[in-house]
């Protein structure tokens, strides 16, 4: 049989294929969203992209909580009489066809009248005519084409945030202002003193005059704002001589204007004013489609099923509204609120969410359950023990890490040098004033402006926003996303690194299995093949796949009992496989690592041991770090692991097991007490607390669109190999900057010159301005490409 | 030479239109999303198509 995939989701369709149209599907599921498709001419979903799809889930009873009207209102954006206006995040959006098909919408519901896709963002804002349909059709029409859209708790309290376009609004006053203002400034450069040049030039003038106003007054306002706020907390901050050059400018080149003394410098204000914009425009690099800001609320469902212990009555209710001792009904793949008891069910806990192990946990009735596990093997019934705001995974957000401002507390590279720079600059303003009120006292507040003017560090403020901001770009392309460009300089200055055990060194996915005990004969390794291969269980499966091929023997009899083994019976053959208490075998062994025992024929055979698969790259990335980081590795796992890490890792790694989220946050705590900049790479929600103390807190991802916690970056787990490359490049990044300082001041005192000596025209600071500015600019962007060019090499040969 | 009146009032006029006109393009969200436009452009044909084709339910087998 040759291996076929499916037309649908692209999936392999390695179990059993459904041919369907000349078609293969790999499910039902796909089959149906096809044929739905078809049915309505939506076919050229197909067209768009080959195999765009996914598989749709079962969803029975999931979306009840919509039609509760007080959590539909506040997911509904808009509402008026029969419109309904409402934006959903929609994970799966990935390609033309995801926009195609969304917006077509209406098609296959004659309830919705619009809809229009918002692709960086992933999202997708419904028009709906409610008296035709309702928000939960529509949710569940979604599902059913395999666009299943996330509705968190995040949506249920946050208010509907107003894009801020107060930068563009700046940008756009500030460069319509610089080119009129140029336009209108250009007759009197060349100072001829033509009949009409002298009657207009009152005009022009004043036209400039009125120019300059809202860029002084509104574009610029952030200058003078922060320079304000550097003042009275005592900090020469860069902006302190920028809004003093501006402020002089202005002035000047008013009193200029108003006593007919010169033109005035309205050319390079607005110039200066528009070219910083544009550095922090450009440094203001966002990736609307990942969030950077996301607690335990973006994880949790807004609604739970609550069963009335009275008459078994089923009702949605708001997760908030969950008192202790509610009975609450948890469906397939839904996620566990709060603290509680099973009550019945069986209950298969993926606790990847929390603790980024993906290895299901068994619970028996009466065993207690941790809010943020999603159950995986059908309804489960629970009482609650806490409210969810009190359950164990959510208290960790009550400590102070999460309200403190990070980014506040940091003074960055250009700040440090403008300190001495405003000083310096001042000590020249007053030598060179009383050295003319001396010489020639008409000259001297000439010059005492020009030198502020003239020393406004334009240059000396862009390098850093565009050096960053490039860099910023190219370490997305490599596929490890920061929050802001403040986060390479952070980086740079880090000495020591903090690993997450699982999930973050080790890959979520693949299982190292090794056998120990007596060998198996063909006969049993293919009945124990042949069992694996009927069951759904992930050991299972992960097993099933190491063991060589056989021939498929016919099952006589076969029996799973959940979380326990599987019992199976082939001609005279019977084969038991599961846990050691189901095997009923007491032979010593590592308890601490996840271990299937096998029992042929009523005998005991032995067991496999299932290792963490570290990801690919380990151990050379830790030899690497160790020459130049100090490295900690902090587990929440028990030691089972630990004999195999020593061996792996380089030998001055500090190895701690069982950490609890909080003892993470108090590990780097005490790290950082003793002058250690810290980075810590985790993963889970358990890591949220490290990671916000952290310096820089690092999430890795296998899947970058699915959810990460709040972290400064984002590493896709398949550079992970690469984060030492990330970090020197950092260092790098800021000695270019360093080195554009240089350049920066030498056209400082190439301007110094001219305004000390009294000889600065409006012409020389309208050329040495732009001048200044463009060569710097220039100057980082060559130099980080060419940086940048050297990672994507190592990211390459990497990759071979 | 009052004529130079009229030009700087006609050039001052022209560049404010131009300028308003960019802030009602920012609060109309031209700058929200600025990815999807350049793909739903190319839409438009197979919309049409699909409005002459509405007869025939059967799926269509095309190149792609």
């Amino acid at each position: 049989m040759t291996q076929s995939t499916c037309f649908h989701c692209g999936n392999n369709c390695d179990k059993t294929v459904i041919n369907f149209a000349h078609k293969t599907f790999c499910c039902n599921g796909c089959k149906t969203v096809y044929e739905f498709f078809s049915s309505h001419d939506l076919s050229d979903y197909y067209d768009l992209q080959s195999a765009p799809g996914a598989i749709p889930k079962e969803i029975e009873g999931k979306y009840d909580y919509l039609d509760n009207p007080d959590i539909a209102e506040k997911l509904i954006e808009f509402s008026d009489q029969n419109t309904q206006i409402i934006t959903l995040y929609i994970p799966h959006i990935h390609c033309s066809s995801c926009i195609w098909i969304l917006e077509n919408l209406h098609k296959l519901k004659p309830g919705i009248s619009s809809s229009q896709v918002n692709f960086p963002k992933k999202t997708v804002r419904i028009t709906l005519n409610s008296e035709k349909t309702t928000l939960k059709e529509v949710v569940i029409l979604m599902n059913s084409i395999g666009y299943e859209p996330y509705i968190s708790l995040d949506d249920y309290t946050s208010t509907p945030k107003n894009n801020n376009h107060q930068l563009l609004y700046k940008l756009g006053i500030a460069g319509f202002a610089f080119g009129n203002v140029m336009f209108l400034s250009f007759p009197e450069y060349f100072e001829v003193s033509e009949y009409w040049l002298e009657k207009y030039k009152h005009l022009f003038r004043w036209l400039m005059f009125a120019f300059s106003l809202p860029v002084v007054f509104y574009a610029a306002q952030e200058y003078f704002i922060s320079a304000y706020k550097g003042l009275r907390s005592k900090l020469l901050n860069i902006d302190i001589p920028i809004a003093l050059g501006i402020l002089v400018l202005f002035i000047r080149s008013s009193v200029e204007i108003i006593f007919d003394l010169g033109t005035g410098f309205f050319d390079s204000l607005t110039g200066l004013v528009f070219f910083l914009l544009v550095g922090k425009f450009f440094q203001q690099k966002t990736y609307s489609f990942l969030s950077f800001e996301r607690d335990y609320k973006s994880y949790f469902p807004i609604a739970v099923t609550r069963v009335s212990k009275k008459n078994d009555k089923e009702e949605s209710i708001q997760v908030y509204h969950i008192k202790k001792g509610d009975r609450l009904l948890i469906r397939n793949e839904e996620l566990i609120p709060v603290d509680g008891i099973l009550i019945e069910g069986d209950a298969q806990i993926d606790y990847s969410f929390v603790t980024g192990e993906s290895d299901l946990v068994a619970k028996q009735s009466g065993d207690k359950l941790f809010a943020g596990g999603k159950q995986l093997n059908g309804a489960i019934l629970i009482e609650a023990l806490k409210s969810v705001e009190q359950s164990y995974l959510t208290q960790l957000w009550s400590n102070d890490v999460f309200s403190k401002n990070k980014t506040s507390s940091f003074t960055n590279l250009t700040d440090t040098i403008s300190k001495y720079f405003t000083i310096i600059i001042l000590c020249i303003a007053f030598i060179a004033t009383s050295y003319w009120l001396i010489a020639d006292s008409s000259k001297a507040m000439n010059v005492f402006t020009a030198v502020l003017i003239i020393a406004c560090p334009c240059a000396l403020a862009l390098a850093r926003p565009f050096a960053l901001g490039n860099m910023l770009r190219i370490f997305g392309k490599n596929r490890f996303y920061l929050k802001n460009a403040d986060v390479i300089e952070q980086l740079s200055k880090v000495n020591t690194l903090i690993f997450d055990k699982t999930g973050t060194i080790t890959s979520n996915k693949k299982n190292k299995i090794e056998y120990h005990g007596k060998p198996l004969s063909k006969k049993e390794e293919a009945l124990l093949k042949s069992t694996l291969r009927a069951s759904n269980h992930p050991l299972s499966r992960s097993l099933y796949q190491i063991l060589e091929d056989h021939d498929i023997l016919t099952l006589d009899e076969y029996q799973e009992y959940l979380g326990k083994g599987i019992e199976a019976r082939s001609a005279q053959d019977s084969i038991k496989i599961g846990s050691q208490n189901f095997i009923k075998n007491s032979n010593g062994t590592n308890a601490l690592n996840t271990t299937v025992h096998v029992n042929a024929n009523d005998q005991y055979k032995g067991h496999y041991v299932f290792y963490n698969q570290y990801r690919k790259g380990v151990k050379e990335l830790f030899e690497t770090l160790s020459k130049n980081y100090r490295l900690s590795i902090l587990s929440g796992d028990n030691e089972g692991e630990k004999r195999h890490l020593e061996q792996l890792l380089p030998k001055n790694t500090n190895l701690l097991f069982n950490q609890k989220p909080d003892d993470k946050l108090e590990y780097i705590k005490s790290l950082q007490n003793h002058d250690a900049n810290v980075v810590m790479i985790g993963d889970g929600l358990n890591d949220a607390g490290a990671l916000a103390q952290s310096d820089v807190g690092i999430a890795v991802s296998e899947n970058v669109n699915v959810f990460s916690p709040a972290c400064d970056a984002i590493l896709d787990a398949s550079v992970f190999q690469n984060i030492n490359h990330y970090l020197t490049i950092s260092k790098r990044t800021m000695g270019i900057i360093k080195s554009s300082f240089i350049l920066s001041f030498f056209y400082n005192s190439i301007g110094l010159y001219f305004a000390v000596t009294g000889q600065l025209s409006p012409v020389i600071a309208a050329i040495l301005m732009p001048l200044s500015s463009i060569s710097v600019v220039i100057y980082v962007t060559v130099l980080t490409n060419i940086l940048s060019k050297k990672v994507s090499i190592k990211t390459n040969e990497r990759s071979y | 030479m009052g004529v130079i009146y009229v030009l700087l009032t006609i050039s001052i006029v022209v560049a404010i239109i131009f300028f308003v006109a960019f802030i009602f393009s920012i609060r109309n969200g031209q700058y929200d999303d600025v990815y999807t436009p350049s793909v739903r452009m190319l839409f438009e044909d197979e919309l049409i198509k699909e409005n002459n084709e509405q007869s025939s339910a059967t799926p269509k087998t095309k190149q792609s």
